[in-house]
């Protein structure tokens, strides 16, 4: 029989981490601080608008960008929040989650050969999505002593003539790190004068503490250069409803509404009707839930330097990035055998980038109670090592 | 600071102040401060445990009771409600607005024990003009908490 795959497929190699996951999710008693997710459930209203559109008998697709009065609801939010300007119309795509969002814009805005700048540690995807979009992916290692925060003068560095696209991934997922107005403006100057584009993956946008989230597209000249993505999963605690939204310029949206009306058709209708009350009616929840975080945020911060690591203050998502490199151990070593012997899952850095390589992702998307636990055994743990 | 305290502790009395001091950034010592001064002003009245008492073999019932009272001159609802309170069994009282004065809620034994209690020491003090008792049949939500539903963690331990 022919080989009934393509090369490009098996040249991707499956996460580094696999075994650890797998592994992981075989512990039914462990305490997770392993989960990229909030641990509210979906706020009570939003869920009844999902369920009120069952019963109504809205069970059929909306159109391909997604409904009307979702889209709109999105720009005012967008422009309430960031004074920015989208049309609804022709400028903003409901999308499958915003990991959707972030294959559409490559598959839409990269050529063969030109270069993507990935910024990690960051989420997992964009470096295969942007292999699948046959570009070729360029990582700037974030350094700790930056507190993992992308600088101008990193991403001068890295572009090159082949450089079409940069990946912002702030508030970053595993970090916690953030950027300020006068760092994105910095980087936006470099993008402007160098010619490339920019996809900001907001979707930790509301997660933030301390200062609020800015955008680049805020910025001027940026507008017209960014793809915005966000989504509802992590602000309104709504990551099996996936979906998720992104906003441009026509002249790209047009192109990645193309491929989403042949991939997907449109994103699940029950969704869209409970987002809309989401967006219009649910800013308080969205605060009760940030506090919490804040709190448990504080809470981690203390233990973990408490106890000796090494661990810069995250000011979003709700991630925190403790040094473990001291202990001689790798990250999936250590969190391996932290698993095993004291029941605590977490994630090792190295899941989302080479530079990962010595710290762990704790997640306190958890009860403060669990945090405690997780906390305790993690001292009594290092005490051993 | 008081208000962010007390939104801790109203959820989570058993919740060390240390960690409450570190999870709203002040000083171990200053949330003691706080605290000692709200019990004294008397905004924490008391820490109680929330119990499910369905899931034990201990007898209880709850009852809602509607009161009719005549106000006195220049006592208003206050004396009379003095009067009512210090019962034991009277677990809350509340001057309500609408088409009756207080709701008194009962805790007693039996329905029998509830429904005497009413008619011996509710419906013949002076002032009360009529009583109407509604009778607790199952409890799904008190102090914000939904009692009978163990919380569950949905998600999967481990994702990205």
């Amino acid at each position: 029989m022919r080989n009934p795959l393509s090369e490009k497929i098996t040249t991707i190699q499956p996460s580094g981490i696999r075994k650890f996951f797998d592994i992981a999710s075989t512990m039914k008693d462990a305490i997770s601080l392993g989960v990229g997710e909030p641990d509210f459930d979906t706020p009570w209203s939003i869920r009844e608008e999902g369920i009120t559109s069952l019963e109504k008998g809205r069970t059929y697709y909306t159109s391909n960008s997604g409904l009307m009065e979702l889209r709109e609801e999105i720009c005012k939010y967008l422009n309430r929040k960031y004074q920015l300007e989208y049309d609804a119309a022709d400028e903003t795509i409901i999308t499958v989650g915003g990991s959707e969002a972030i294959d559409l814009a490559f598959r839409a805005m990269l050529d063969p050969g030109d270069e993507v700048i990935i910024p990690q540690p960051s989420y997992v995807s964009y470096n295969p999505c942007a292999v699948l979009a046959d570009a070729v992916p360029v990582v700037i290692n974030l350094k700790e002593e930056n507190d993992f925060r992308l600088t101008a003068e990193e991403l001068r560095a890295a572009i090159t003539p082949k450089t079409k696209l940069l990946v912002l991934p702030f508030p970053n997922n595993p970090t916690g790190a953030v950027l300020t107005m006068k760092e994105l403006k910095a980087i936006a100057e470099v993008v402007i004068e160098k010619d490339i584009f920019v996809l900001s993956d907001e979707i930790y946008s509301e997660l933030t503490y301390g200062s609020k989230h800015c955008s680049i597209a805020q910025i001027e000249g940026m507008r017209d250069r960014t793809i915005l993505i966000n989504g509802f999963s992590k602000a309104f605690a709504m990551t099996g409803w996936r979906l998720g939204y992104a906003c441009g310029p026509e002249i790209i949206l047009k192109q990645m509404l193309k491929i989403h009306q042949f991939a997907i058709m449109c994103a699940p209708t029950t969704s869209q009707y409970a987002a809309i009350e989401a967006l219009k009616n649910c800013d308080a929840d969205v605060e009760h839930m940030v506090n919490e975080y804040d709190m448990r945020r504080k809470f981690m911060l203390n233990r973990l330097r408490g106890m000796g690591l090494k661990c810069f203050e995250p000011f979003g998502a709700f991630y925190i990035f403790p040094n473990i490199a001291k202990f001689g151990m790798s990250s999936e070593d250590f969190a391996m055998k932290f698993l095993n012997e004291y029941k605590v899952a977490v994630v090792p850095g190295t899941a989302f980038g080479t530079s990962g390589e010595g710290f762990l992702r704790m997640s306190y998307a958890s009860s403060m109670e669990n945090l405690r636990i997780a906390m305790e055994r993690l001292e009594k743990f290092i005490k051993t090592l | 600071m008081r208000e962010k305290i007390l939104a801790i502790l109203e959820t989570n009395n058993k919740i060390e102040l240390a960690d409450v001091a570190v999870m709203l950034g002040v000083s171990e010592a200053e949330v003691a401060n706080e605290v000692a001064k709200m019990e004294q002003e008397h905004i924490i009245c008391g820490y109680h445990t929330l119990i499910n008492w369905d899931k034990t073999s201990v007898e209880k019932v709850t009852a809602l009771i509607e009161v009719k009272v005549t106000p006195q001159r220049g006592n208003g609802f206050d004396a009379i409600a003095e009067k009512i309170y210090n019962y034991n069994e009277v677990h809350a009282l509340y001057l309500m607005s609408g088409g009756f004065d207080f709701t008194v809620i009962i805790e007693g034994k039996t329905m029998k024990e509830v429904a005497l209690f009413v008619a011996n020491k509710l419906a013949t003090q002076e002032q009360v003009l009529s009583t109407s008792t509604h009778f607790v049949l199952k409890k799904y939500k008190d102090h914000g908490t939904v009692v009978d539903v163990p919380q569950s963690d949905e998600r999967m331990l481990v994702t990205p």
